[in-house]
């Protein structure tokens, strides 16, 4: 008899293989095998889900006795419009919330301001002061909610306005639940929002963190986020590395700070894409649960298990939706969807098909979240803990992302640090090389994007898009200057002047910049204040 | 190429304006429109029009690429298109590329935006417009 591994090897090399030339490796170019069995993995200890290293994830019930939380990302216009927006989405059953800024308020500045011209309300709210967070979230008891804010250089501001909006709804900050995204890191390697320094910037987000640990206990002080980084056409492991990388980055920070690790790791969280090569990315989460967990006890020292388990939001990945065919992009999102699901993931965004042409409409938007409800509820996903477990493919996959992430953290050593290695275009260069590499897979029909470089048709794309009045532009310059005339004026520029002073010392300015925003300083005002003292952060510019 | 025949490459201001930082495309048509033999100069993040309009003439430029990812284009090209008006430039082609609807991609082309590449867009296409638009070199 023939020995069934040796017969099947003979069995696969004498059958016919396609001949279409296109790439076996994963999207990322990790060669594949036809088959992986037994041999790819010998003398595995089995894992436990809830269990040191978490591979399997970090609750022993796994979906069982929670589910993730479909937190749809969503925003746009005004603080009234998105206000409007945020009741439906819960009224159809969403269970959290999570902001999305404007590109002005992302960048730190008023409304008003002349480099805002053209941008207000496009692909996010207008937020300006307190008095438009106030209308964010009119209605919205913020004890019984939690919130997710997508925000960076300016994080600390929003912050403080959300504190100060649950104040004024009788709400302590004991009580608020969110997550701020707050990583800097991310955006001088990827995304691009910087404003401040590097320097200037990590101690705003040590600050926030410092803050929180003491006054907001159960907020996720931020959320190192590996999306932004593969949206820009990095690989999944490069994703996988930078992230992790900048996450040991911000521990660092806050042990030089003086702070113990578990005092302030347990709220640290991440975010990561979901993209459409499936098993990958599956093995992506995997991995960055176990690579977490072991730097953190063992590297840091970390006594609580709380302090190991990495938690990750996911959002499907914009980048894989095409502007043709459209009506596609559901079907891609919920493959996706499935695989940060099967990934384990605390909490989802489904992408709207129609948010490869613009901001998604009602009801694009609902069936994004529908189809997050059809995983859950039908597809009988949730029912046992990480059913891939186990799978010889799945797990060989896993040791191999965690193999090319420690490579990369070697890398990054070398180069002395996540700044140093920011500031020698390292993550932005292999980011290129990666996003160039793909396209050409692309041109050279290596890989197929259906409907886009096969399987085209030649027609328009008959789709409703959601349009900005370009009105609310100069309703939102007024409404900002009304706040200005409106305010106590002498409160406010005490406020500005002592965070100016506060900024040139050492002094944690989450309390001073909480006061500010109390008196209805503007973002744009508070920003200032800071740059003034910290200065403005120019990137070199490489292609 | 024998020097008798040799033509001058023609050169591109390739510019991300507006405060959206997403650079992803920028640097990949970047990248192809060198490869195909261009000479390609890129600005940078957050240029305004004016800066855009400064660089293309210190350069000598041809052609001025622009991306926005923001929903910024309809005031931000047109922004471009004025500000070589301004300064009697005009003989400078105008080219962009980005998330922009089918009704935008005509109001832009009206207001002196030759020409609009949308996601999905070969690299190819994008250097045989310009092949066809420059035959002759700069």
């Amino acid at each position: 008899m023939r020995d069934p591994k040796q017969a099947w090897k003979e069995d696969f090399e004498s059958s016919p293989a396609r001949d279409d030339g296109i790439e076996t490796s994963t999207i990322s170019g990790i060669p594949l095998q036809p088959l992986y069995t037994a041999a790819d993995r010998p003398q595995q200890l089995e894992e436990f889900p809830g269990q040191y290293p978490y591979t399997r994830g970090i609750h022993p019930s796994g979906y069982r006795g929670r589910l993730w939380t479909m937190r749809q990302f969503s925003g746009f216009a005004t603080a009234e419009e998105t206000n409007r927006r945020y009741k439906y989405l819960l009224a159809n059953g969403q269970t959290g919330l999570s902001v999305a800024f404007d590109m002005p308020t992302l960048m730190g500045q008023d409304s008003d301001a002349p480099t805002s011209r053209g941008e207000i309300g496009h692909c996010g709210v207008a937020i300006d002061s307190l008095a438009d967070m106030e209308t964010l979230f009119e209605g919205i008891p913020l004890g019984d909610i939690t919130t997710s804010m997508t925000i960076n250089s300016p994080a600390a501001i929003l912050l403080c306005m959300y504190i100060a909006v649950a104040e004024k709804q009788g709400i302590p900050a004991s009580q608020l639940g969110g997550t701020l995204q707050n990583d800097i890191l991310k955006e001088f390697i990827a995304q691009k929002e910087f404003i401040f320094p590097p320097e200037p910037s990590m101690r705003l987000v040590v600050d926030s963190i410092e803050y929180c640990a003491k006054e907001v206990p159960q907020w996720n002080t931020i959320s190192i986020s590996g999306y932004h980084i593969r949206e820009a056409g990095s690989t999944a492991a490069q994703e996988l590395a930078f992230t992790l990388a900048d996450g040991m980055a911000y521990v660092d920070a806050c042990l030089e700070r003086g702070m113990r690790i578990d005092d302030f790791a347990p709220r640290l969280s991440f975010f990561f894409d979901a993209h459409i090569d499936f098993f990958e990315e599956i093995a992506k989460f995997r991995a960055a649960r176990r690579i977490w967990a072991r730097w953190m006890r063992d590297r840091y020292g970390a006594q609580q298990e709380r302090s190991w388990k990495l938690r990750f939001h996911t959002q499907t990945a914009g980048v894989s939706l095409t502007a043709q065919q459209p009506e596609l992009n559901i079907a891609r999102t919920a493959i996706e969807a499935l695989a940060a699901v099967l990934g384990g993931t605390q909490s989802l965004h489904t992408n709207a098909m129609d948010e490869v042409l613009g901001l998604p409409t009602d009801k694009a938007a609902r069936i994004a979240l529908r189809t997050q409800q059809l995983l859950a509820y039908e597809s009988g996903a949730a029912n046992t803990v990480d059913p891939l477990g186990g799978s010889y493919f799945v797990e060989a996959l896993t040791d191999e992302m965690e193999r090319q992430a420690e490579r990369y953290f070697k890398q990054i050593e070398a180069l002395g640090g996540v700044i140093p290695a920011i500031e020698a275009n390292f993550f932005q260069k292999e980011i290129a090389d990666s996003a160039f590499r793909y396209q050409q897979e692309l041109e050279q029909k290596r890989r197929l994007v259906v409907g886009v470089n096969e399987f085209t048709v030649d027609e328009a794309t008959p789709i409703e898009i959601l349009r900005i009045d370009p009105k609310l532009e100069s309703e939102q310059v007024e409404r900002v200057r009304e706040v200005r005339k409106r305010r106590d004026q002498a409160r406010c520029s005490n406020a500005l002047t002592s965070l100016r002073k506060a900024a040139a010392g050492t002094d944690n300015l989450m309390p001073y910049i909480l006061e500010a925003v109390r008196a209805y300083a503007t973002e744009g005002e508070i920003m200032n204040t800071m740059v003034e003292v910290f200065g403005i952060y120019t990137e070199r510019a490489v292609v | 190429m024998s020097p008798a025949t040799a033509v001058r490459p023609v050169r591109i201001i390739v510019a991300k304006v507006g405060l959206d930082g997403h650079d992803r495309g920028v640097k990949v048509v970047a990248r192809a429109l060198r490869d195909a033999g261009y000479e390609v100069i890129y600005t940078g993040l957050r240029q305004t029009p004016e800066m855009v309009v400064d660089a293309a003439l210190q350069e000598d430029a041809q052609v001025i690429g622009l991306s926005i990812h923001s929903g910024a284009h309809m005031t931000l090209f047109p922004a471009v298109v004025q500000e070589l008006k301004r300064r009697k430039a005009t003989d400078i082609v105008v080219f962009g590329g980005g998330i922009i609807p089918d009704d935008d991609i005509a109001a832009l082309k009206k207001q002196g935006v030759e020409q609009l590449f949308t996601p999905g867009t070969p690299l190819q296409e994008i250097v045989d417009w310009l092949r066809q638009r420059f035959p002759k070199g700069a």
